[in-house]
């Protein structure tokens, strides 16, 4: 199908704005844009960050998932204690697919759930006794550990426990760092907030502890990864490219992270910010603090990563410059061999995505090394910043849809008929079932790693075995083909 | 008879668990079966009935058994004077956790274990303060209290809670069948005390059900753990206590109260000579402007 004008495009968003009420049609209609590449400032055309309106089937989070499941959960070597009742920290237990090496109960805690477990006479007696109680249990049960944060479930803000004073105590008894991280769930409108919290938690209990501490030896090649969260081994494939441009990857944020690497790196010459949305907070402040730069950079796709790789290149002296070149040279054949192969396969097939904080716009390249192109694209919890980066990225009259309802996504997928919806797991039976082609974007349907190049070759063949799939030719069960052929005998022929 | 199910509301110190178990003392002399469910942390809401200094409350032994469901209505259910069962909600230290949450606990789990199905004519609750959250909102909640008395006294901070609380039982009124049933005038012998809470009364909709004089007996009694009833039944107080029980007894005029203004209230207040006429000139004026000028 060929992509709509941008006159279509306006027409179906109010078409699909239509069935709203007068309040709610105001409100979405406010969220939704057709993408213009001149508008300079995304405030113009699309608003973000703003409450979802009830009844419309968001699929946000809240600030304890963006703490605990994105920015500390990762922290594999510290303890994350869910503070409150079970059910926040038992059912998003290892679900994030963030891989670390370790041994997990050991010396690594990364998949576990530790949490207060609050019963009705934590919540009228309050929770702090059993928070140090806790943390003694943890202390005696996993010797290893090297830290625990404190992550805050709705009830703690509402009865005011005082779990800063009781982190204070207990991180002087142990001698190790307690984060109080103040992220219950109902502050804010999506998991946005919750990011926020905790950079600044990571800010005010973390990053300054090694001031004044010069034994760590540092290099002029220190960098830092910040932002990366080791989806399927993210991390991994794109450390491997810093490194053999000779670049030092001191800290891993957070995915394989470690609370020794948080540590060191005010150390570093350069912070490298994945995602911008979740971590810019304390990369701006190590630059105000420390006066380290930081930059955005992209690593999906042969494209953007050989444009990422010379930009962070270009911060440093001529062998690192030329080692990054070696670097492109040297992935040349076999990333030109990954689009040989699937490039004819994928050629002009169209995607539309609906992810989280920065793959809306940072896979775009890569569908773009395919031959694929972006027809839509939109964010769970985007700030305006990611759509002033979005807007230059997108083709001229594509789609923009912010905190998208689910009744808009069916229907602008119903008229835009992609060949591919890249989304999360309660979009996946839905578009499955209306017969089209679909990946996860958030967990990489478990698969993965997408991020560098051995994660490209990774990425094609996700892409290719499921638009190709031969099950879509399958839509219609065997016993009705018969009878749809005999009922429409002329288009069956031609 | 029909179950009756009275909260008892009012400014903190204005004595209403003193008035609550005095009146309870006078309605279980005159053969009624009373509950008192105290709804207030500090839990003395049954200790002039119980001889006690206070009782054992379900969320203290909540939390000592690990948790409410643990709990038999035996443990926390106390018989005292006549027949009286007391029940004291309890809750936390001051300045944490969630007092209200534990008069929530408290009261479902009466429910549940069937403390409201035993015969009984009248069940009391003497709940903290002003209504203060949701929690201590719960007595006056559809299924609970239908009738609230407020205790207040001629003194203008017990009159601005009194009209107060008969907001918040608008909001519950309209949405169930609780009803403000009466004002009871606790006196501090501030002058033309009973005509001043007799208007409010009438202003709210509702009656001043009685004048409760002020005597030292109440104290005496009190140091005691005592109702005034139980420690000398032939003082005239004792029979104060008596006639707002029969009243009580009695009460038909249940009303959804009609609030006042702050306007309404300060008006009020100077007909009464409890606050001066506002001279807008002073506002704001220190010490020395005032000199100087």
């Amino acid at each position: 199908m060929a992509n709509l004008t941008r006159e279509e495009t306006l027409d179906l968003i109010a078409e699909v704005l239509e069935v709203y009420p007068e309040k709610a049609k105001k409100d979405r209609a406010k969220h939704l844009a057709v993408n213009d590449q001149a508008i300079e400032q995304s405030k113009k055309c699309i608003t973000s960050n703003r409450k979802s309106l009830p009844g419309v089937m968001t699929v946000r989070g809240c600030a304890y998932a963006g703490s605990k499941g994105v920015v500390w959960g990762p922290i594999k070597d510290m303890i994350h204690v869910s503070h409150g009742p079970v059910g926040c920290g038992q059912y998003s237990r290892a679900g994030r697919r963030n891989y670390y090496v370790g041994m997990t109960g050991v010396n690594t805690f990364g998949t576990m759930n530790f949490t207060s477990d609050f019963q009705e006479k934590d919540i009228v007696f309050g929770g702090d006794k059993k928070l140090a109680k806790l943390i003694d249990e943890i202390e005696q049960l996993f010797p290893l550990n090297k830290g625990i944060s404190v992550q805050s479930e709705c009830p703690i803000g509402l009865i005011g426990d005082d779990i800063e004073a009781v982190s204070k105590k207990k991180a002087k008894e142990l001698d190790k760092p307690i984060v109080p991280v103040r992220c219950e769930g109902f502050r804010g409108v999506s998991q946005s907030l919750g990011h926020h919290i905790a950079n600044d938690a990571i800010r005010d209990w973390v990053i300054g502890n090694r001031d004044g501490d010069d034994s760590f030896p540092t290099t002029p090649y220190d960098v830092a990864v910040i932002g990366d969260y080791n989806i399927g081994g993210d991390a991994w494939a794109s450390r491997i490219l810093l490194e053999e441009m000779g670049l030092r990857v001191v800290a891993q944020w957070s995915g394989d992270g470690t609370i020794a690497e948080m540590e060191l790196t005010p150390k570093v010459k350069l912070n490298l910010i994945h995602c911008y949305r979740s971590m810019n907070y304390i990369s701006r402040h190590m630059e105000e603090k420390y006066g380290i730069p930081w930059m955005e950079y992209n690593f999906f796709g042969p494209t953007k990563i050989a444009e990422s790789l010379r930009k962070i290149a270009a911060f440093f002296d001529e062998t690192i410059k030329a080692n990054a070149e070696a670097v492109i040279a040297k992935y040349e054949a076999q990333y030109a061999a990954v689009i040989a192969k699937y490039r004819p396969r994928l050629e002009g097939k169209r995607v539309m995505l609906y992810v989280g904080g920065l793959r809306p716009r940072h896979v775009i390249g890569a569908y773009e090394d395919l031959g694929m192109e972006v027809v839509g694209t939109g964010y769970e919890f985007a700030h305006n910043d990611d759509y002033d980066r979005t807007i230059k990225d997108m083709a001229d009259s594509t789609l923009l849809y912010d905190d998208v309802t689910g009744y808009e996504f069916e229907e602008f997928v119903k008229r835009i008929k992609p060949d591919l919806i890249g989304s999360g797991i309660k979009e996946k039976y839905i578009f499955q079932k209306m017969g089209i082609p679909f990946r996860q974007m958030h967990s990489w349907d478990y698969s993965g790693p997408y991020h560098g190049y051995d994660g490209f070759s990774i990425f094609a063949r996700d892409m290719d075995m499921t638009i190709n799939n031969p099950c879509w030719g399958k839509m219609t069960a065997p016993w009705l083909v018969e009878e749809e052929a005999q009922a429409q005998p002329q288009q069956a022929r031609a | 008879m029909a179950l009756r199910q009275c909260a008892i509301y009012g400014k903190g110190g204005i004595g209403k668990s003193t008035t609550t178990q005095n009146l309870v003392a006078g309605l279980a002399e005159a053969g009624k079966k009373v509950m008192i469910v105290g709804c207030d942390p500090k839990a003395d809401s049954t200790r002039l009935i119980l001889h006690a200094k206070a009782q054992n409350s379900i969320m203290e032994m909540a939390a000592n058994a690990g948790s409410v469901e643990d709990l038999e209505l035996e443990d926390v259910l106390k018989v005292g004077y006549r027949g009286i069962k007391c029940v004291e909600s309890g809750g936390p230290e001051p300045g944490v956790g969630c007092a209200g949450r534990g008069v929530i606990t408290a009261i479902n789990f009466l429910e549940e274990e069937g403390a409201y199905e035993a015969d009984l004519d009248f069940v009391f609750y003497d709940v903290l303060g002003d209504v203060v959250c949701g929690g201590f909102a719960m007595p006056i909640r559809e299924n609970k209290a239908q009738e609230i008395y407020i205790v207040c006294s001629g003194e203008m901070m017990a009159m601005y809670a009194a009209n107060n609380i008969a907001k918040g039982i608008v909001k519950y009124a309209n949405s169930g069948s609780v009803r403000l049933a009466g004002l009871i005038c606790n006196s501090r012998n501030t002058a033309r005390e009973d005509e001043l809470i007799i208007e409010l009364a009438r202003q709210l909709g509702t009656q001043m059900i009685h004048f409760v004089p002020r005597d030292n007996v109440v104290q005496r009694a009190e140091i005691r753990r005592m109702t005034v009833i139980e420690y000398d039944p032939k003082a005239a107080q004792a029979q104060q206590y008596r006639d707002l029980a029969h009243k009580i007894i009695n009460n038909k005029n249940f009303v959804i109260p009609t609030p006042i203004t702050m306007d309404a209230l300060e008006e009020l207040l100077m007909a009464f000579g409890l606050m001066d006429e506002e001279d807008e000139s002073i506002v704001g004026k220190t010490a020395g402007e005032e000199v100087a000028a």
